[in-house]
């Protein structure tokens, strides 16, 4: 298991330096210079002080490869520089503040995707063609094609603004404060009903898919048969051999598809104004705060980087033929 | 062929996706013709009207007529969905089959190369490439494009992996056939399967993210008409004129709805073994 996981953490190196050298190119992606898009643009009245601070941050007047350590050396020290934005603060600590809402929004997401999605993909794949799996089936296709934003806007209207029972923005009221203990956590819980139930939703489908997919394909193998042929209760078999073995290709699964759970907490948290990464994003996208869009990028993919690690050496744990021989 | 198509005419949601996407590229194509009013034409004495005969989606918050604009939002859709999917498939092509083909480091490199991309969640990635460049269709198209090729690669990689080794490659390479003559005309045509599959599936993909991304502002930009750009000027009148956000909606939903069944069909009629392969689900989003 040891050298397995060294072997994984080994790999992850490269992909590190992939990250920092692909952030650093998308800055040079710009026609021209990057400051000439601020220059260009008349929302931005600090043109050529932002101008002049791009050049110094990013050593735009120097060869390029002097350029991309000079980045990369910031960046391993975690210096991303200070905001574009009016109130100039370090980078760091915007993203810091948002970070752990971003975190809570996907965690929670990803558990009721997994507490949902595995019974449903065991029950529609041991009940093939029922109606209950014909059910699924459609709701599977249908919650796919659902634009996730849209479905938000319905929800809003209809929960938050026709019957007005849940709140439409952000996380906690403007009376947070006045509130007692209970109060506060129920306030908190209502304005993340809405949140977490469009980022599900899509997700949701996807995985019990594939659960049942996964499904189907074990309960087809020999050592389902054998175990049934001994007598085990119908049970015991789907509930212990089979779906242990279904759910191995799920927790690789789980992992590839983080980037795309985390990439949808864009859109969620800009139409629930959630202060979330997300969020931080498009208005940084918005103001051309190009330090902040940086830095978002790069933490993000780090961030993925390492959960897809931490997705891996589950896989190893679970999996003992993984640690073993097979090599990528 | 004849097999192909026979299978997958016996799978009715196949049947009916594929003539809802028929319906939609007609649509799409004429909406010039079709569309009752020009799209762009304010009028302020028919502000946020409800839906009528005259209107028959209702107006939006300038008097527009939002059935003429959702039609020339298809073709937005559509554009952007066969373009962006074309080059990603385009790039993935030629990256899996330079790593299939030749395998050692240049498979190692392109392989690494997959991986790292699929770092990056692309929600993220979209935005930050687009915040260097000036939103427009055509960036749209490429953005999109660029930041998608990596399941085709892995798709033609695995492909010519397999194929490389069967006795029709082996012996064509013996007769002296060039490494390009053998990887275009004997090892690519039977890999386009999955591909062909990756490509239907592909297509809502790319609709579904230039939606969201017209919804946040920041796709293509008005007073072009997309479906997503629609639902985002319709959110700030939600309360009064709530025609704007359905019907949008309500289009993408059946359009991604419709490449996605017919996309399975394919899939299905092609070889049922494809099943796995060519997945896609669960990686809509970002």
């Amino acid at each position: 298991m040891l050298t397995y996981a060294l072997r994984r953490i080994f790999f992850a190196i490269p992909l590190l330096l992939g990250i920092t050298f692909l952030s650093f190119a998308i800055i040079h992606l710009a026609p021209g210079e990057p400051t000439d898009l601020i220059q260009g643009d008349p929302r931005l009245e600090a043109s050529a002080q932002a101008r002049q601070l791009l050049r110094e941050i990013y050593g735009l007047d120097q060869p390029i490869h002097v350029q991309y350590w000079k980045w990369l050396t910031r960046i391993v020290r975690l210096d991303f520089g200070r905001s574009f934005s009016p109130d100039g603060r370090p980078v760091l600590a915007k993203i810091g503040e948002r970070l752990p809402v971003t975190l809570l929004l996907n965690i929670v997401e990803l558990l009721i995707i997994i507490a949902l999605a595995i019974p449903i993909g065991v029950l529609s794949a041991t009940r093939q063609y029922s109606m209950f799996d014909k059910v699924t089936t459609v709701f599977v296709f249908v919650g796919f094609a659902t634009p996730d934003f849209w479905l938000a806007l319905l929800l809003l209207i209809l929960f938050g603004v026709q019957l007005g029972w849940l709140p439409i923005s952000g996380l906690r009221s403007l009376n947070w404060e006045y509130l007692s203990f209970w109060k506060q956590q129920t306030d908190f819980l209502a304005h993340l009903l809405l949140p977490v139930v469009v980022a599900t939703f899509g997700g949701l489908a996807g995985f019990s898919r594939y659960m049942r997919q996964s499904m189907l394909e074990v309960v087809r193998q020999e050592y389902i048969q054998s175990a049934r042929a001994k007598g085990l209760a119908e049970r015991v078999v789907i509930g212990k051999h089979a779906l242990r073995n279904a759910m191995l290709p799920i927790v690789t699964i789980l992992g590839l598809s983080l980037p795309g759970l985390i990439g949808g907490s864009v859109i969620v948290e800009s139409i629930f104004a959630i202060p979330g990464m997300g969020q931080l994003m498009v208005q940084a996208v918005f103001e051309r705060d190009y330090p902040v869009i940086m830095g978002n990028l790069v933490i993000v993919a780090v961030l993925t980087l390492v959960a897809n690690l931490i997705a891996d050496l589950a896989y190893g744990m679970v999996d003992p033929r993984i640690r073993v021989g097979r090599r990528r | 062929m004849k097999e192909f198509w026979r299978a997958l005419r016996r799978n009715r949601l196949a049947v009916v996706g594929g003539v809802i996407v028929v319906i939609l590229v007609v649509l799409a194509v004429f909406a010039p013709v079709l569309a009752p009013w020009d799209p762009n034409r304010p009028d302020v004495k028919t502000i946020l009207e409800d839906p009528s005969r005259r209107h028959p989606l209702g107006t939006d918050q300038l008097g527009r007529d939002v059935l003429s604009r959702m039609l020339y939002g298809a073709r937005v859709s559509l554009a952007v969905g066969f373009v962006s999917v074309g080059i990603a498939t385009a790039i993935g092509i030629v990256l899996g089959a330079l790593a299939g083909y030749n395998g050692g480091s240049v498979d190692g490199f392109i392989m690494r190369l997959v991986d790292l991309m699929l770092v990056f969640p692309r929600f993220f990635l979209l935005l930050a490439v687009l915040a260097f460049l000036r939103p427009s269709i055509w960036t749209i198209m490429a953005v999109i494009g660029l930041t998608g090729w990596m399941g085709v690669t892995r798709l033609v990689r695995a492909e010519f992996l397999a194929l490389k080794e069967r006795e029709f490659v082996v012996w064509s390479q013996a007769i002296g056939a060039s490494g390009y003559r053998v990887v275009w005309r004997h090892i690519l045509p039977n890999a386009m399967a999955p591909v062909l599959v990756a490509m239907t599936l592909g297509i809502p993909a790319a609709i579904l993210t230039e939606s969201g991304l017209s919804f946040l502002g920041l796709g293509v930009q008005p007073p072009y008409a997309t479906w997503g750009n629609i639902l985002n000027e319709g959110k700030d009148t939600l309360e009064i004129g709530w025609w704007l956000s359905f019907y949008p909606g309500v289009a993408i939903l059946v359009t991604v709805l419709s490449y996605n069944l017919l996309g399975e069909g394919i899939r299905d009629a092609l070889d049922p073994r494809l099943r796995q392969a060519a997945g896609g689900f669960a990686t809509r989003k970002g």
